[in-house]
């Protein structure tokens, strides 16, 4: 692409060219924010506005050199975004959309009324561009800069993806709870999707201003951001080369349209859009992939190269000595309302023991888990782990202490191999941020990262699979793919939500097994759990709960002997 | 400013904020029920102006073209359904009769009504029978199939619909805007102040709408059901609510409101093909003060919309809309520390 203007292709398609990096630049921002991270805006044009009118501005008004400029208009962007951002992402995630199209209205309204910014006019007589003394005008000497920042912004978030940030990002879209679990700001990742994807923008209308040497407010409408979004679906909103797909063929679809559509009603106007709009309903309906994936299945698959073999090992914490109170709870309460769900329940685990919590339905088991690990605030009593209180700590504070958890319906992100999904659980214990990952910094990092999950998925016995996908896991598998994750955080204390149930027989025992392993290996373990035959075969000791209180406490033969428990499950006899 | 210019200007934001609040609450309601961010709700208020115009001038309005084209649309889809499911012919010829006969029905009586110069009042209730089969049709063609999908996926595509209202909006009723005479001339004068029959007519149907629509959710089947789907969809589908029929009933609502909202805004405003979006969306800047999901706090805030945007554009007439849609950031602040916690999707 960057060698185009040496053949001798005419000036029309140069200019086509041109048009189609500077859209691409933005619907690499919108496959970051919206196939990636799972939100979605559709006030992009009014960031590519930003980054053009700052340009425009500056350029004419003050005559500073655009290299000057382009920080300043991304700035802008980040600072916008970032307020935007923190306005709304910590509300449900249609809400950004909401503010992106009032922001997005407000600003175009903004400009087309300020005196200074030129009104509906807008800004004319914007100079070109200068690198190093030679003039890149507007064609065929800007094409190269226009093709090397998006292909730049490309590989950068191909980068991105492929390190511990992009994972992060990922790891938002389907909720909160597992990233949280695993030690993830999900706010601080989905304001890093949406500041980046709007810095993409403002680069993007930088290179607008100059390229087209005047802006007014009309190219910067929520029309034209619906249309970024537009394209970043019909590419394929989950794939970096996508972008570049569907903003090639809008462009080229909407000039061809532009001239026939008139034409064939008989009168003028933008009826493009109704193709759009339909287009846009037919692919989200029947092509929710977009068009990228077509082209996915006819190149061949990139695997991961095993190079972590020699990494060095991730820092460890140290671990309790046996015996060492772990988790203590202590009169745990939880209210909704009126419903008393957990009634001042008090049980510990020691290093060492595997606890089992048993109970009929709606005994409170879930409730209690999720009181121990921050998903729920207490109501009143205390939780303890390795002797400092942790209620009312975040889920995100509590992991980052050595408690790790899997996950009732398992959670992962079933797009990803189960090496990576594994590799989520080492967040924690490494450090790698954006630049880093944009830059390629990382690599040292991420092998060692790589290498833990490997260890962990080896002590599962899963090392076999670690570059399947996912998603294509029978659901035993997915279990035990979610304790490596968890053994990946390095923690202290494991807790299992449920971990045998939908699994068979023979997955039973395998789990089982796993389990007594990772015991004789010093680790505690506290499991909810309703197979009373693999809780009884596994536990050192086990708590029952019945409508929200401790029933009682014991080894497994005192409850299996216990009438109370008996009567708890089956009822009494009258 | 004195006192007698605040008194208008109060009068013409409470006025226009009433029908703000028949949008935010269509946009509850839809949201509600299917999950839908509803953006082309204003879209039927621009279709209720314009057909009434357009009839008020002695011709056929596009509307009519418009819903047939919709209808033979929705037709298409269920036949090639049908037809890979391999349905029974009867049964494929009764839905399409089903679809067909309410939007062939009332184009038919357009055609015959539009050369003959009605009375008003026959030419609104024609008007509304004509953009309400919008609402169901618009439903079946875009969003019945993707039910499930996620909210995100159903914002995107509300989107993709209302790109293709506006566009088929500007091909059946062209660039040409109108102003819809009223339906009540008489003024009258308190003091200083001037209230236009109109304007009466604006609080009386709204607030009508809000008894009926009250009056729907707490006393019909019907509005339990949807009331029931709002709250849990598979709940209620268990018990027998089809989601599918509660969200072509939920669109229905939102399409009659639409255009009963372009019949009280036509004539204080002139309403081209486009001018829906705008003033659908602020009732959506109501909607979200309201959390999609109040109804009394979508009605204070389309009322404080309203009022914001006659004062306004009284001190800053060229910012009107700046101010209006800028105040979405306070709301949503207010809304993010009242409601901190996103769901899980």
């Amino acid at each position: 692409m960057l060698a185009l203007p040496l053949l001798p292709v005419p000036d029309f398609w140069i200019t086509q060219s041109i048009y189609i990096g500077l859209y691409a630049l933005v619907a690499l921002g919108l496959v970051l924010l919206t196939g990636i991270a799972g939100l979605t805006s559709f006030g992009q044009a009014a960031f590519v506005g930003l980054g053009a009118y700052t340009a425009a501005y500056l350029a004419t008004q003050t005559g500073l050199s655009p290299w000057l400029t382009l920080p300043l208009g991304v700035a802008l962007s980040v600072v916008t975004a970032l307020v935007l951002g923190s306005l709304t992402l910590r509300m449900s995630g249609h809400y950004l959309p909401l503010a992106t199209i009032a922001w997005g209205l407000a600003l175009n309204y903004t400009m087309a009324n300020m005196d200074w910014l030129g009104k509906y006019d807008g800004i004319l007589g914007i100079p070109t561009i200068k690198l190093f003394g030679a003039d890149l005008g507007t064609g065929r000497a800007l094409h190269p800069l226009v093709w090397a920042l998006a292909l730049l912004a490309a590989v950068g978030c191909t980068h991105l993806l492929d390190s511990r940030p992009g994972r992060a990002i990922r790891a938002v879209k389907d909720g909160a709870t597992m990233a949280e679990a695993m030690g993830m700001s999900t706010f601080r990742y989905k304001l890093t999707a949406f500041v980046l994807a709007a810095a993409l923008a403002a680069v993007s209308g930088w290179l607008f201003a100059h390229f087209q040497r005047s802006v007014s407010p009309s190219p910067f409408g929520i029309n034209k951001g619906i249309e970024y979004l537009f394209m970043a679906v019909l590419g394929g909103v989950g794939h970096v080369w996508g972008a570049f797909l569907g903003s090639a063929v809008v462009r080229l679809v909407e000039d061809e349209l532009q001239v026939l559509l008139p034409k064939l009603i008989g009168t003028s106007g933008n009826f493009e859009i109704i193709v759009f709009g339909l287009v846009l309903v037919a692919v989200l309906k029947y092509a929710p992939d977009g068009l990228w994936t077509f082209a996915q299945r006819r190149l061949p698959a990139r695997r991961r190269v095993r190079d972590w073999a020699d990494a060095a090992a991730l820092p460890a914490r140290d671990k309790p000595a046996r015996g060492e109170p772990m988790l203590e709870v202590v009169a745990a309460r939880k209210a909704f309302g009126g419903l008393v769900a957990v009634n001042d329940v008090s049980f510990e685990v020691r290093s060492g023991d595997i606890v089992g919590l048993i109970g009929p339905n709606g005994a409170g088991k879930s409730t209690t888990f999720n009181l121990v690990t921050g998903v729920l605030p207490l109501t009143a009593g205390q939780v303890r782990f390795r002797g400092q209180p942790v209620g009312g700590l975040s889920s995100r504070e509590i992991a980052r202490r050595g408690m790790s958890r899997t996950f009732q319906h398992v959670k992962m992100i079933p797009e990803m191999t189960v090496l990576e999904n594994v590799a989520l659980g080492t967040y924690l214990r490494s450090r790698s941020g954006v630049v880093r990952a944009l830059l390629r910094l990382d690599r040292a990092e991420e092998r060692q990262l790589f290498a833990e999950a490997e260890r962990q998925l080896a002590r599962v016995g899963m090392a076999d699979r670690m570059f399947e996908t996912a998603g294509n896991l029978a659901l035993g598998t997915q279990r035990l793919m979610e304790i490596a994750r968890a053994l990946a955080t390095d923690p202290a204390l494991l807790l299992l939500d449920e971990p045998a149930a939908g699994l068979r027989h023979k997955e039973k025992q395998a789990l089982a097994e796993v389990l007594r392993q990772l015991r004789a290996e010093g680790l505690s373990i506290l499991l909810v759990e309703h197979d009373m035959e693999f809780v009884m075969g596994l536990t050192d000791r086990i708590v029952v709960m019945e409508f929200g209180t401790k029933l009682m406490e014991g080894t497994p033969l005192e409850v299996q002997a216990s009438p109370a428990v008996r009567a708890a499950y089956l009822g009494t006899e009258h | 400013m004195d006192a007698s210019i605040a008194g208008i200007l109060a009068l013409d934001g409470l006025g226009n904020g009433a029908v703000y609040a028949l949008l935010a609450l269509a946009t509850v309601l839809v949201f509600a029920v299917t999950r839908v961010i509803f953006i082309p709700q204003g879209e039927f208020v621009a279709f209720g102006a314009l057909t009434l115009a357009l009839l008020q001038s002695g011709k056929v309005p596009g509307t009519v073209w418009f819903l047939l084209a919709l209808a033979a649309a929705v037709v298409v889809q269920d036949l090639a359904a049908g037809l890979r499911q391999r349905r029974p012919a009867a049964r494929l010829a009764s839905q399409a009769l089903r679809t067909l006969a309410w939007p062939v029905g009332v184009s038919l009586l357009a055609l015959w009504a539009a050369p003959r110069g009605l009375p008003l009042l026959a030419q609104a209730a024609l008007t509304v029978a004509l953009v309400t089969p919008f609402g169901p049709l618009l439903y079946r063609l875009a969003y019945e199939s993707l039910a499930d999908a996620s909210v995100l996926v159903l914002l995107i595509v509300s989107v993709g619909v209302h790109f293709a209202l506006v566009g088929l909006g500007l091909y059946f009723f062209g660039a040409e805007g109108f102003r819809n005479p009223s339906f009540w001339d008489q003024r009258f004068q308190f003091g200083g102040l001037t209230l236009a029959g109109q304007t009466v007519i604006i609080f009386a149907a709204s607030i009508g709408l809000i008894v009926g629509l009250w009056l729907f959710f707490e006393r019909s089947l019907a509005g339990k059901a949807l009331r029931a789907t709002a709250v849990n969809r598979l709940g209620a589908r268990l018990m027998g609510i089809s989601s599918a029929a509660a969200g072509r009933l939920s669109f229905t609502m939102a399409a009659f409101i639409g255009a009963l909202s372009g019949l009280l805004i036509g004539p204080t405003t002139t309403v081209f093909y486009d001018s829906g979006f705008l003033i659908g969306l602020k009732g959506f800047v109501a909607a979200v003060f309201a959390g999609l999901s109040s109804y009394p706090l979508a009605l204070v805030g389309a009322l404080g919309v309203g009022l914001l945007e006659s004062f306004g554009s009284f001190w800053a007439s060229a910012f009107k809309e700046v101010i209006v849609f800028s105040t979405i950031l306070p709301v949503l602040l207010w809304r993010s520390l009242r409601d901190p916690h996103g769901e899980e999707h």
